[in-house]
C-alpha cells in the first residue's frame, strides 16, 4: 500500500435551512468521512449557516470540461420557445 | 499549431477578464496568472494562521470570561479563514502539505504585521482595531477578484471580520473610558501598532513589481498606496473620536485632496521584517513549526485509523 501522508480532500455542501437545497461551500481535509463532517462544521458553520451537511471526497466528484462548454451547452441555445415569453399572449387574456 | 490554440485560449482568457467573468479551476490560465494566484492566496492563509499567534497569548489572560470568549472566537475565526484560502488555492493545483512547508521553510511570507509582539491587553483592543481594520480593506475589493474560489473565500472572511474590527474598537473604547492608567495603555498599544498597521498595505506603488500585472488581470483592485490613503482618512476619526493622538507629526488634513497627508513610513523597518529580521520573526514560525510537529502522531494516526476501518468494512462487505 501506498504512504499517503495528506488526508484526502473533501468537499463541502451546506443545507442552509430546511426547504433549500445543499449547497457546495468549499474544501477541506480528514482523514475519514466522519471527521470531515465534524471539520466542515467547524470550519463553514460557526454563525449557523447549516441544518444539515454532505461530505463528498473530491476524487469522487466528475464535473464537465470547461473547454467544452461552449459545444456542450449549445443544444440548449437556440430553443427560446422553451421560454414563457417566447410566447404572445392577447391583453384580454388574464391569468396565464 | 500549438502556438495558435495557445493564442486563442488567451484571447478567450483575456475576454473573461476584461468582461468581468470570473475565472474558475479548471478554466485555462496563463502560468503566471496561476503562479502569482497560488503566491497571493497562500500568503494570506499563512498571515491568517500566523495571526492567531499574537492574540492566542492573550486568551489566558483575558480581563474577563466575555472578553476571554470573544477573543476565543475571533482566534477560531482566523483559522477557518486560513482554512477557507488553503482551500481556495489548492483549487489552482497547489498542495497543502507543501503551502505548509514553504511556511515553515521560510519560503513563503506571511504578512508582517504578526512578527510584532502583544505586549498589553490594550494590544488586544489595537489589533482589532487597526490590523483587522486594515485586513478588511484590503479585503473588501478582493471579494470582486478574478478568481471565483478566491472572492466566494473572501466573501465569507469579510462577512466575519466586521465582529473582528469591532470588538476591538470596543476595547479600545472600554481603556479610553477608564483610568488615566487604562488610557495611557490604549495610547501606547495604538503609538506601537499605527505604523506598522500603515506597512501592511505593502510597498509603495513604484517599488510593488507585481502591484501592476495584478491590476491588469484584475486580481488587484486597488494600488497599495490607493488603500493606505483610504485607510488613514477612515481612522484618523476613529482616533479622534477615541482620544487618542495619532504618532504623526506630519499628519494633516488636506483640503484639496479631501483626505490627510501623513508622514513617510520607515520601509527600512518594513523590508528588515520582511526579510525574517523582525522582533518576533523567529518565534512565530518556531511555535508553527512545533505545532505541526507534535501533532504528526494525531495525523498519523488519524488517517492509520480511517485506512483501517475502511478495510475493515471491505471485509465485511465481501463476507
Amino acid at each position: 500500500m501506498s504512504q499517503q501522508k495528506e488526508w484526502p480532500l473533501w468537499e463541502v455542501f451546506i443545507r442552509s435551512k430546511q426547504g433549500l437545497d445543499h449547497k457546495h461551500v468549499g474544501s477541506l481535509h480528514a482523514a475519514d468521512a466522519e471527521m470531515a463532517i465534524q471539520n466542515a462544521r467547524d470550519v463553514y458553520t460557526r454563525r449557523m449557516e447549516g441544518v444539515s451537511i454532505w461530505v463528498v471526497e473530491s476524487k469522487h466528484i466528475h464535473a464537465s470540461n470547461p473547454d467544452e462548454a461552449e459545444a456542450f451547452f449549445d443544444p440548449a441555445n437556440d430553443k427560446v420557445y422553451r421560454h414563457p415569453t417566447f410566447y404572445e399572449v392577447p391583453a384580454e387574456i388574464k391569468n396565464m | 499549431m500549438e502556438t495558435i490554440v495557445e493564442k486563442s485560449l488567451e484571447e478567450q482568457f483575456e475576454a473573461k477578464i476584461a468582461n468581468e467573468i470570473r475565472i474558475e479551476p479548471k478554466d485555462w490560465m496563463p502560468e503566471q496568472y496561476r503562479k502569482t494566484l497560488i503566491r497571493q492566496i497562500s500568503q494570506h492563509a499563512h498571515s491568517e494562521i500566523v495571526g492567531m499567534l499574537p492574540e492566542g497569548n492573550w486568551i489566558t489572560r483575558a480581563p474577563s470570561l466575555k472578553r476571554k470568549a470573544i477573543l476565543l472566537s475571533k482566534v477560531q475565526d482566523e483559522a477557518g479563514h486560513g482554512l477557507y484560502l488553503y482551500s481556495a488555492a489548492e483549487t489552482l493545483g497547489a498542495s497543502r502539505d507543501q503551502m505548509i512547508a514553504d511556511l515553515h521553510s521560510g519560503k513563503a511570507k506571511y504578512s508582517s504585521i504578526f512578527n510584532y509582539p502583544t505586549l498589553s491587553w490594550a494590544d488586544i483592543g489595537a489589533i482589532g482595531w487597526l490590523v483587522d481594520g486594515a485586513a478588511i480593506m484590503n479585503q473588501v475589493p478582493l471579494c470582486r477578484t478574478s478568481y471565483g474560489p478566491y472572492a466566494r473565500a473572501m466573501v465569507r472572511v469579510c462577512k466575519e471580520e466586521s465582529f473582528h474590527q469591532r470588538q476591538g474598537f470596543e476595547i479600545m473604547m472600554t481603556l479610553c473610558n477608564g483610568a488615566p492608567a487604562q488610557k495611557k495603555m490604549a495610547q501606547e498599544a495604538f503609538n506601537r501598532w499605527w505604523w506598522p498597521t500603515l506597512m501592511m498595505f505593502g510597498p509603495k506603488d513604484d517599488e510593488s513589481p507585481n502591484t501592476e500585472q495584478s491590476m491588469r488581470w484584475k486580481i488587484k483592485r486597488f494600488t497599495n498606496d490607493e488603500l493606505r490613503q483610504r485607510f488613514v482618512d477612515m481612522m484618523v476619526p476613529q482616533a479622534e473620536f477615541l482620544g487618542l493622538t495619532v504618532p504623526d507629526p506630519d499628519l494633516k488634513w488636506n483640503e484639496a485632496k479631501n483626505g490627510y497627508d501623513f508622514g513617510e513610513v520607515n520601509w527600512e523597518e518594513f523590508w528588515n521584517v520582511v526579510k525574517g529580521n523582525g522582533p518576533c520573526n523567529k518565534d512565530r514560525i518556531q511555535t508553527r513549526v512545533k505545532a505541526h510537529e507534535e501533532g504528526a502522531w494525531v495525523r498519523e494516526a488519524a488517517l492509520a485509523h480511517a485506512q483501517k476501518r475502511s478495510q475493515r468494512e471491505a471485509a465485511n462487505q465481501a463476507k
